[in-house]
Order: structure tokens, then C-alpha cells, then sequence
């Protein structure tokens, strides 16, 4: 039984262009899936969808997510969030952004266990400063008392990754962890997310355009385009033979730094044009049944 | 060399709005405490009418009596007195009005930013319509159904200047709203009253600062203009407004009687405005 089942999820814009097209996904208790696609192919949709984040310009328009065997879109709000924070928690994209610049770094990783959990205070702190020192920083004490401009990119990425972990959840939406960062700083950050997923057996959800990230992290993956899954496959099998033409081409794309000759390969324009007909017929489907 | 510190750009930014934060918060607390204080410093009574002592100039002026320190209007009543009585209005106004209309303003546009949809479309239009009245002649209408008086001149304000707040507030809420802080906080079970309060507005805080002292000082300069055509409190009470008013008919037998209040009033909203900006320096904790 997987933690997380999404069951043809769709999504639009309200009176809008569709975002998912009856995407279905399956993330079992500790495991890693990737969602790989180019811009706008949904892939944060999908974390944003399952967190209850979503934009709210963006309707969910059909298909269930469950969580734990429960649907979240059939829960009232109130309930739905409870459920969410309780076993959910969110990497998100921009370090820079994601810490609030009015807050110590401190009641930042200590409030939510404290007002929202339910946890004393000495023992948010005490937690808090476990995790700085699980996510190697060097002085716990003096970053939780810290503003965030006060700290660097890679520094932040690192209390966020804790923070996520905080309250053990049973599920992490990454976004993107690591493209807002440093390219030296990224191997490290990977590194950190891959150890603390493995130790607290979290299942993640890992949202990335890097399909190198994706073979050094996760076990499974879906390949999207259009919103549309167009490959479901485990990792072993996705890098030995990838089965849909499109999900083929990327991987041909990913540049190749061992030899800096072969160039950039694009993906060719016929496979696009495939991949369009196939969302076009998926919506003429859709209109006529 | 003995001295030397090394070269850091913050510490230069610091000491430059500390200055301002001083002079601007010296000169408003001087003058709250010559408000408060009024009835026992003002060297002689604001309506005492004296004809014998009409158009006194400034103690350094010849011809000047002592006592007199600013000279006297057109009816003999001290101008220095008048200016201190006067305080009394111009900051009454600038903190209840600015106030009132900081707290309507930005809990509007808090809420308008932040819940979007058809809260914001709401008040939106709300914002546009109200902006589209000429504020003078909006308040003369105001003064003239409500009748004269302080609390008129209050309601006034703060119908006409929430707008100010509220646009502001909207659009940097909206931004605020954006941030992945404010998505973790709802992820993490926040509500959306929690998220508000805890995560936005201390963001927005220093930009509403900066926005009710500026506010403080337009109040001031709202009064004044109302009194000067007359809308403002009883005729007899001073107001700077009203000593401006009355100074321009004399202004070249007796230019004192216009020029000290002006200067007072040029001052006091100086000071407010400068003492926001002192504030966000020294406050904000990007900015620190």
C-alpha cells in the first residue's frame, strides 16, 4: 500500500487551458520518486496539488489524491490542513525566499512544532538544534539566533531541509532543492536530502528538471510533458531503456560533460510533435467520453 | 592611523539615519511636550486681545516689546503663544487621525492582498472609486455635512486617506503572499488568519511605518488647509491653519504672523516624514 496515491488528477486554470491531464502517481513509505519534465510540463503542480498549495487562479478539476488511503480532496479545508502538516512538509525551490526575513531562524523551526503540533517549547529547541547538527552546521546555537540575510544560500537550503524533517513527517515535497543554488554547494545539498531521507525513511517526492539528480536520488520516476505522465518507470530501468520516444530524447539531451565536443543534442522536433498529437488526442478523449 | 576602523558601507548608513531618526524624534517630542504642557509655558494667554499692542515684530526687530518674543497678529494676541496652543490641534489630528486611518487603511489592504479573489476585487474597486473624488473638495463636503469641529476633521482624514494605506499594503501583501515562507506556513497547518498575522505582516510592518508617520504629517497639513478656509474647529481657538489664514491678509505690515506658523508647520511635517524613514533604517531587519 503506497503513502501517497494520486488517481488521474486533473488540473486548469479556472475556464482555462488544462495544467494536469489525469495524472496517476504512486509513492510508497520511503521511497524516492522523481518528477522530471521541461518548464511547465506540471511537475510543481503536482507537489503544489498534494500540499494544498496551489494558486488560487488553478481548480482541481477531477481524480483523487490519497494520503494515507484517505482523499484530501474530499476532506473540508480545516481538516484537509490538519492532515497535511501533520504528515506533509515542503523543500521548497528558493532558499532566499523561503525563510521569513522578519523571524530568527530559531522560532522558524520551533513555532510550527510548538503552536501547530502541540510540543513544548524546551522541546522544539532541544529538536531544533538536534537537526542543525544533523544537517551539519557547525554552530546550532549561534544560526538559531540568526535572521536569514544573515546566512548564506547553502547555509539556508540547510535549515530548510531540517526544518522539513522537523516533525518527522511521512512524506517531503522537493522543489527544485538545488536550482537556485551554487553548482559546488549542489552535490552537497543532494547528498544531505538523499541521508536524511534514508534515515528517517521519508518518502519524497522530488520535483527536479536534472535527470542526474534524478539517477542519484530516487528509485522511481514520471516523466511529464503537458501535463501529462508519459513515463512511469523505476530508475534502473528509465537509464537502460527509456520506453516513450519523448522521455528517450531528453535523456539523449542531458549534456554529456565527459566530452564537451558532442555539443547540446535538442530534442528533435518530430518527437515533439508526437508528443503533442498524443495530448491532443488524450483532450479530444476526454471532450468526447 | 592610531584611530583608523576599517571601511564598512553599514556603518555609514547607520550613523546618517541615526541622525535623522534624532533630530526628526527631538523636534516632535519637543513639540508634544509643549502641548501638553501649554496653558503653563505660553507666555501670555493665545486670546488675549490687546489693541494697543497690534503688529508687534520679533524680539530682535526694532520697535519689539518684551514678552513679545514672536510679536503679536493684527488683534495683539502673542504669536508665540497662539503656535504653542495651536500644537495642541496639529498633533491631536496627526496621532488620532494617522492612526485610525493606518489601522482601516492597512487591515484592508492586508486582507485584500493576502485572500485575494473576491475580498480584493471588492475593495479594489472600493480603493478606485474612493480615489476618483478630488480629496479637498471630498473633505469641504465632508466638513460642511458633518459641521466643523475636531472629530469632523478626524472622520474626515481617515474616510478620505485609508485609500493611501490600503493600496500600499495590497500590493506588498500580494508580494509577500508569493514568497515560499508563506507556502511552508500553510503547509505546516498554518490558518489563514495565523499566516497573516504571523508571516506577512511582520513584513509589511516597516512599509506601514514609514506610511503612518508620512500620514501624520499630511494630517497636520490636512488641518491647516481646512482651517485656513475656515472648516476647520471654532475660529477662536489657534490652529496653525487659521494663523496662516489670518497672517496672509497682513502679510506685509506684519510677515511674522504668517512666516512662524508656516515654519512650524514646514517643521513638524518634515519631522514626521523624516522620522519614518529614520525608523525603517534602523528597524528593518534587511535593512539592519
Amino acid at each position: 500500500m503506497s503513502f501517497l496515491s494520486i488517481r488521474n488528477l486533473s488540473v486548469r486554470l479556472k475556464k482555462g487551458p488544462s495544467l494536469l491531464r489525469r495524472v496517476s502517481l504512486d509513492v510508497a513509505a520511503g521511497e524516492v520518486r522523481g518528477l522530471v519534465g521541461e518548464s511547465g510540463a506540471g511537475k510543481s503542480m503536482i507537489g503544489k496539488a498534494v500540499l494544498g498549495i496551489l494558486p488560487p487562479s488553478i481548480e482541481v478539476t477531477g481524480g483523487e489524491i490519497l494520503l494515507d488511503g484517505v482523499d484530501l480532496l474530499q476532506l473540508p479545508p480545516a481538516q484537509r490542513r490538519k492532515r497535511i502538516g501533520a504528515t506533509c512538509a515542503l523543500i521548497p525551490q528558493d532558499p532566499l525566499t523561503a525563510l521569513n526575513p522578519s523571524h530568527r531562524i530559531g522560532p522558524q523551526i520551533t513555532d510550527r512544532l510548538v503552536d501547530i503540533l502541540g510540543w513544548t517549547r524546551p522541546d522544539a529547541e532541544t529538536r531544533a538544534r538536534e537537526l542543525l547538527a544533523e544537517v551539519q552546521i557547525a554552530d546550532p546555537d549561534r544560526v538559531l539566533r540568526s535572521y536569514p540575510h544573515e546566512l548564506s544560500g547553502g547555509m539556508r537550503q540547510r535549515i530548510l531541509i531540517a526544518s522539513a524533517f522537523a516533525a518527522e513527517p511521512k512524506l517531503i515535497v522537493a522543489d527544485e532543492p538545488t536550482t537556485a543554488l551554487d553548482v559546488t554547494v549542489q552535490k552537497q545539498i543532494l547528498k544531505l536530502i538523499a541521508g536524511m531521507q534514508a534515515r528517517h525513511n521519508t518518502a519524497l517526492l522530488f520535483v527536479t528538471h536534472d535527470l542526474g539528480v534524478v539517477s542519484k536520488v530516487c528509485q522511481k520516476l514520471s516523466v511529464l510533458y503537458a501535463g501529462m505522465v508519459v513515463e512511469d518507470a523505476t530508475v534502473a530501468d528509465f537509464f537502460a531503456a527509456p520506453r516513450h520516444a519523448y522521455s528517450a530524447a531528453l535523456l539523449a539531451a542531458t549534456p554529456k560533460y565527459t566530452d564537451p565536443s558532442a555539443g547540446l543534442q535538442p530534442v528533435p522536433d518530430a518527437v515533439i510533435a508526437a508528443v503533442q498529437a498524443e495530448v491532443a488526442a488524450f483532450d479530444k478523449g476526454l471532450a468526447h467520453g | 592611523m592610531a584611530e583608523a576602523k576599517p571601511l564598512d558601507g553599514r556603518s555609514l548608513v547607520r550613523r546618517r539615519a541615526g541622525l535623522r531618526l534624532w533630530l526628526s524624534a527631538g523636534w516632535l517630542a519637543l513639540l508634544c511636550a509643549v502641548a501638553l504642557l501649554a496653558p503653563w509655558i505660553a507666555p501670555k494667554d493665545p486670546l488675549a486681545q490687546d489693541l494697543f499692542l497690534g503688529r508687534l515684530p520679533p524680539f530682535w526687530v526694532q520697535g519689539a516689546e518684551p514678552g513679545y518674543w514672536l510679536g503679536t497678529d493684527s488683534l495683539g494676541r502673542d504669536v508665540l503663544s497662539r503656535i504653542i496652543h495651536g500644537a495642541r490641534v496639529a498633533l491631536t489630528v496627526a496621532l488620532v487621525a494617522g492612526t485610525i486611518t493606518c489601522l482601516v487603511g492597512a487591515s484592508l489592504g492586508l486582507i485584500a492582498g493576502f485572500l485575494r479573489g473576491w475580498v480584493d476585487l471588492v475593495i479594489s474597486r472600493l480603493i478606485d472609486i474612493w480615489m476618483a473624488f478630488p480629496p479637498v473638495l471630498f473633505s469641504i463636503l465632508l466638513i460642511a455635512v458633518l459641521g466643523p469641529g475636531l472629530l469632523s476633521i478626524i472622520i474626515a482624514i481617515v474616510v478620505i486617506d485609508w485609500t493611501r494605506f490600503a493600496r500600499v499594503v495590497r500590493a506588498e501583501a500580494m508580494a509577500q503572499g508569493a514568497m515560499d515562507y508563506v507556502a511552508s506556513a500553510r503547509v505546516a497547518g498554518r490558518g489563514r488568519l495565523g499566516t497573516m498575522v504571523r508571516e506577512i505582516l511582520p513584513n509589511v510592518l516597516p512599509t506601514i511605518v514609514v506610511l503612518l508617520t508620512l500620514e501624520m504629517g499630511i494630517a497636520v497639513i490636512v488641518e491647516a488647509i481646512l482651517s485656513f478656509v475656515n472648516l476647520s474647529i471654532s475660529t477662536d481657538d489657534p490652529t496653525w491653519g487659521g494663523m496662516i489664514s489670518e497672517g496672509r491678509t497682513s502679510v506685509h505690515q506684519a510677515w511674522w504672523v504668517l512666516v512662524f506658523p508656516l515654519i512650524t508647520l514646514f517643521l513638524t511635517v518634515l519631522a514626521f516624514s523624516q522620522l519614518g524613514e529614520g525608523l525603517k533604517d534602523r528597524y528593518d531587519p534587511v535593512l539592519r
